[in-house]
């Protein structure tokens, strides 16, 4: 039996809970092995998205500042990572209450691989993790070049410990919102509109650029933000197939609704880019696509292949509309995290409450198909609490460790740059005029600029 | 007819172009340069590679303008192009010994007048 030897070796490891060794019996008998093989599959999609996220936000700014852009979507790689493993797991789905989780299992004490579900419960706890991580490094567009990068890397982790857990417990983890019914396949409120409403506070509290409104801030290459939208669409699949925590026809929907919406996302607003400025643009068809998915996150397992296409078609126009006319305003969401993903997920929570079906075996019909106004309810509901505790913690948050440490960089630095400041990095050096350094010879702070005169 | 040659800071360069063409000074040639004007450097550490950057990122903007211009383009730089930091640049006047504009064979003083 491969499974005792596995058990003993981990059992030697510190987290390793004895208990796994009780309920050796359960797990093998009611593992699937093709559940599991495709949640491995997914966790490791999702976990891309993040990577994707960087080349996504890191095309859209300046040149001087891309890799701090890039950089903030890859240390939650790590910061929340780990955390979720230490904390934020056990707040999200340990027992608790209906409002938060426990500490039961933090330090993963008693995730082992034991069945939960037909999949490890180890393996649930990497899958989810991976959401943890995308969901802090979302509300990165809304500060990029201007806040300084430790308060970030705090920012992201006490979020993701006091935000995204909490919200995930409420609908996934056994909370409040899951036992009134509210639809979230994949994440359309715990991720989406919960990163986008956190955006837009952040924005507001860190206040605009200090060229915004003044210089125009273009993208420095529209061609990572292609390659980004790109392989975000391919971890999507992850994303919203693996939430069907099985290999079967609801992953199946899932993963076709993922095609679907997206692609009828984009039709739409390539009309949209032709009919109102004359020509359709390329960071146009890649911020279609990333709103298309987000749409269809918390209806993919719910919905028809017909009905993804409607949703992903009818959901993009108010982002649109938005992205034009945030830019005429002070709000500075820098990379538009609240029209792609705040918008585009309260878009798609109410949409599933008006185009879910029972035909793919779901429980719930939708407006459009009973005539009731029950579910749209519930999902305005969800939608209305994530916003309303993200964005009042969000707030307490940042302004927590404003006081603390400060959230922005000088003015100074923020012309020179981040990446430099920040990183002592450039993501497009020449390498000319640089001489080496030997360690005798290095001073003191390595990195960006020295004290005083600059 | 003078030619003036300004280095400022990349970061300047918008508030030097709004300068100028608030003083009229409309035809002129940016590049984008590296050079080094005293500035403390800049260290960068990439793994266990670390290196101080003595080349630093700079503009440099060409314009040819009449004499009486001179003194108006000097200004409106050196306006817009301070920051009150070692490395804000230079400007250097050279003189130009003719000037042609090439679709209409106009020199000197019409050559550098902007078109209406």
């Amino acid at each position: 039996m491969p499974y005792k030897k596995l058990y003993a070796l981990a059992g030697l490891g510190l987290l390793m809970p004895f208990s796994a060794f009780a309920q050796e019996a359960d797990a093998v008998a009611s593992i699937s092995g093709a559940d599991t093989a495709w949640l491995l599959i997914s966790t490791a999609l999702v976990l891309l998205m993040t990577p994707a996220l960087a080349f996504f936000y890191g095309g859209l700014v300046r040149s001087k500042n891309a890799l701090n852009t890039m950089m903030m979507s890859f240390v939650a790689l790590g910061v929340s990572g780990t955390l979720w493993a230490i904390a934020g797991y056990s707040l999200a789905f340990g027992s608790g209450n209906a409002w938060f989780g426990d500490l039961s299992m933090a330090f993963l004490s008693g995730v082992g691989l034991d069945p939960n579900g037909t999949i490890p419960d180890m393996l649930f706890m990497g899958f989810q993790g991976t959401f943890a991580i995308i969901t802090a490094a979302l509300i990165s567009g809304a500060v990029v070049e201007r806040m300084k990068f430790i308060p970030y890397v705090i920012f992201i982790g006490l979020w993701g410990l006091i935000v995204y857990a909490p919200v995930c417990h409420w609908v996934w983890g056994g909370g409040w919102l899951g036992e009134l019914g509210a639809l979230d396949f994949a994440g359309g409120a715990v991720v989406h509109v919960n990163a986008g409403i956190a955006a837009v506070v952040a924005a507001r509290v860190l206040g605009p650029r200090k060229d915004y409104g003044r210089e125009a801030l273009l993208p420095h290459n529209v061609p990572f933000v292609l390659l980004g939208a790109g392989v975000l669409w391919f971890g999507w699949f992850g994303f919203n197939g693996g939430s069907a925590l099985a290999a079967d026809g609801i992953a199946a929907l899932a993963l076709v609704n993922t095609l679907l919406a997206p692609a009828a996302g984009v039709f739409v607003w390539t009309l949209l880019d032709q009919f109102t400025t004359g020509k359709v643009t390329a960071v146009g068809i890649a911020t279609g696509i990333v709103v298309g998915l987000v749409a269809i996150t918390p209806a993919a397992g719910f919905v028809s292949p017909g009905g993804a296409i409607i949703l992903g078609a009818i959901a993009v126009i108010p982002s649109y509309f938005i992205i034009k006319w945030r830019t005429r305003t002070s709000l500075d969401d820098s990379l538009d995290v609240f029209a792609a993903h705040g918008m585009g997920g309260i878009m798609g929570a109410l949409l599933t409450g008006m185009l879910a079906t029972t035909a793919f075996g779901g429980d719930v019909q939708g407006l459009f198909f009973s005539g009731d106004f029950g579910q749209l309810g519930i999902q305005a509901l969800s939608v209305a609490a994530v916003a309303v505790y993200s964005g009042g913690l969000t707030y307490v948050i940042l302004k927590v460790i404003g006081l603390v440490v400060g959230l922005r960089a000088e003015s100074f630095d923020e012309g020179l740059g981040m990446d430099l400041v920040a990183h002592g990095e450039e993501a497009y050096a020449t390498g000319e005029g640089a001489v080496l350094l030997h360690e005798t010879e290095a001073p003191a702070r390595v990195n960006g600029i020295k004290n005083g005169n600059k | 007819m003078k030619l003036v040659k300004a280095i400022i800071r990349p970061s300047k360069l918008s508030d030097v172009l709004r300068a100028l063409y608030a003083a009229d000074i409309t035809g002129l040639t940016v590049s984008k340069v590296r050079g080094h004007g005293g500035e403390v450097e800049v260290v960068g550490t990439y793994r266990g590679t670390t290196a101080k950057m003595e080349l630093k990122d700079k503009i440099m903007i060409d314009i040819g303008v009449s004499d009486d211009f001179v003194d108006v383009a000097v200004d409106a730089i050196c306006s817009a192009a301070a920051t009150g930091n070692v490395g804000d640049g230079k400007i250097f006047v050279f003189p130009a010994e003719r000037v042609i504009r090439v679709r209409t064979r106009e020199e000197d003083v019409a050559a550098v007048t902007p078109v209406r």
